[in-house]
């Protein structure tokens, strides 16, 4: 067997010239489809050149033929987008608040528009269902801090919370009472606070305790129902957004809690807030 | 077939073929890399765009070591839904103070082009400490460390220094003033007016809540400043960009 295993002569295809050894090198030519194909992708990168911005000058790069731009194709898209809605969104923003929920058409478009608004701008707080988090409100229940009607949603959304950003943000601060209080005040104070929850119509009762009548009182009202135009919440319900156990109820009264929210006026359109402001409204609680 | 044979030339003479190789890779190199020096219209012309300022600085530097940029970009494309998740599109004036800049290649996490402002501090707290306790579905890590590391301005004027010697426009009472403004920035009882007039709109407060300064103090008070300093008022689209 070993003796046939010659190598195929292959006298038509040029040598190179090369010779080592007695080892010559052949000179193939590259396959022809390889070859078209390299000089048509040559083509193509000129086309592409003429075609499209390619050159950088001074002060701009060519243009290309085609005059394609990834801005004017952007603007283009978004003027083609609030054209698409542009009657929607005009009667959106231009009807008052209380009577948009009346029009039911305007509203499903309001609500499909504010859940996507929610999901990218809200839910990184108030969760995607819009359950909140230790520290942010949950917004399905009925239990407000400043306001439910569609118009307080709506200017809260706006205008943010404690932000310093916008002059009209809702503003209140409550006290830290660690320094007028002492600690068993302080403690007397939160059991107190947690008993009131748990009593049943606490709301219609006056709170008998003076420590609370002298310094809680004149922000969450005196039989503890709290105070919207305040952001003082309702004591005499099961909603805690800072936890009802002792200590963290201690906490809150020691050194005062205060959350902030952003003013996403200055962020989102005016047809995107209305829409929220409608999403939030319909989730469950709005008034 | 005789221009092609002189390639020989070449071919028997490394060091031929290594001049005249460099020679080419440098017409590539000249090409791409010379117009950047005599463009006029990289960097638009727009307000507002300054300086970090010291405690900010001193934030971005964590942001890098942490790795930040691994997960997170800082560049929104102009695409209509990147501008309807985080807002206007980049401008490369925003990065134009940026050494090295932040824009990333990758997204694992949302891009943080413009977050500043859109969350409150104590959320950033919140998120960095644990993500998932605001976001569960979040993957990423836990950063609760930086609450308990502790930062000082010792060299926080060199770090400006620095900043200026590589071309970011630091004036003298930047410098002057850069230990001052480092603490006040985070100081509510601090007179800000000062820092306020040398970086217009930072964001200042006792950004983790605690009474000490810490990393997560600069990271946040740079992450509130990210996004906002232009103002787009004042900016014209350009389609030729």
């Amino acid at each position: 067997m070993s003796e046939k295993s010659e190598k195929t002569p292959v006298a038509e295809v040029e040598t190179t010239g090369h010779r080592w050894d007695g080892i010559e090198e052949l000179n193939t030519p590259l396959p022809r489809w390889w070859l078209w194909t390299f000089y048509a992708t040559i083509f193509w990168g000129l086309v592409y050149v003429v075609a499209y911005p390619a050159v950088p000058f001074k002060e701009s790069s060519s243009k290309g033929f085609l005059g394609w731009s990834t801005r004017a194709n952007l603007a283009k898209e978004l003027k083609h987008q609030t054209k698409k809605y542009a009657h929607l969104d005009q009667i959106l923003i231009t009807t008052d608040l209380g009577k948009l929920l009346n029009d039911r058409e305007l509203v499903q478009y309001a609500l499909a528009r504010g859940s996507s608004v929610f999901i990218s701008h809200c839910s990184q707080c108030h969760g995607a269902g819009a359950g909140g988090a230790f520290g942010y409100p949950n917004l399905l229940d009925d239990d407000w801090l400043w306001g439910g009607s569609i118009e307080n949603i709506a200017y809260t959304i706006n205008h943010g919370i404690r932000n310093t950003t916008d002059p009209d943000s809702q503003i209140s601060e409550m006290p830290a009472f660690d320094q007028t209080l002492k600690h068993d005040e302080i403690v007397t104070l939160a059991q107190y606070v947690i008993s009131l929850a748990k009593l049943e119509n606490a709301g219609e009762k006056t709170p008998e305790n003076e420590l609370f009548l002298e310094n809680c009182s004149g922000c969450h009202s005196e039989n503890a129902t709290g105070d919207e135009t305040l952001g003082a919440p309702d004591l005499t319900d099961a909603i805690w957004l800072y936890g009802s156990d002792i200590v963290s109820v201690k906490k809150t009264i020691s050194s005062g809690r205060y959350g902030v929210m952003p003013a996403w006026g200055q962020r989102l359109s005016p047809a995107d807030l209305r829409s929220v402001s409608v999403y939030v409204h319909g989730l469950g609680g709005g008034e | 077939m005789s221009l092609l044979l002189k390639h020989r030339i070449l071919e028997k003479s490394p060091t031929l073929l290594l001049i005249c190789s460099l020679l080419v890779v440098s017409i590539g190199g000249i090409v791409e890399i010379a117009p950047l020096f005599w463009l006029e219209n990289t960097i638009e012309k727009v307000e507002g765009v300054r300086p970090y300022s010291p405690l900010e600085l001193t934030g971005r530097d964590i942001y890098v070591r942490e790795g930040c940029y691994v997960c997170h970009s800082q560049m929104i494309r102009p695409m209509r839904d990147e501008i309807e998740r985080y807002g206007h599109y980049s401008l490369a004036a925003e990065s134009m103070y940026d050494h090295p800049f932040q824009w990333g290649s990758k997204r694992t996490g949302p891009d943080l082009a413009r977050v500043g402002g859109r969350y409150s501090n104590r959320w950033h707290v919140d998120h960095m400490q644990d993500p998932q306790s605001v976001v569960p579905e979040s993957i990423m890590p836990k950063y609760a460390f930086l609450l308990l590391k502790r930062i000082d301005a010792d060299h926080i004027r060199d770090l400006l220094a620095t900043h200026r010697l590589v071309g970011v426009p630091y004036t003298d009472a930047q410098l002057e003033y850069a230990v001052a403004d480092f603490y006040d920035q985070a100081n509510p009882d601090a007179n800000i007016n000062g820092l306020l007039a040398r970086y217009p709109g930072a964001s200042v407060g006792n950004f983790d809540g605690q009474g000490k300064l810490t990393e997560m103090d600069a990271l946040i008070a740079y992450l509130q400043v990210l996004g906002t300093m232009v103002d787009f008022s004042t900016f014209t689209p350009d389609d030729s960009r």
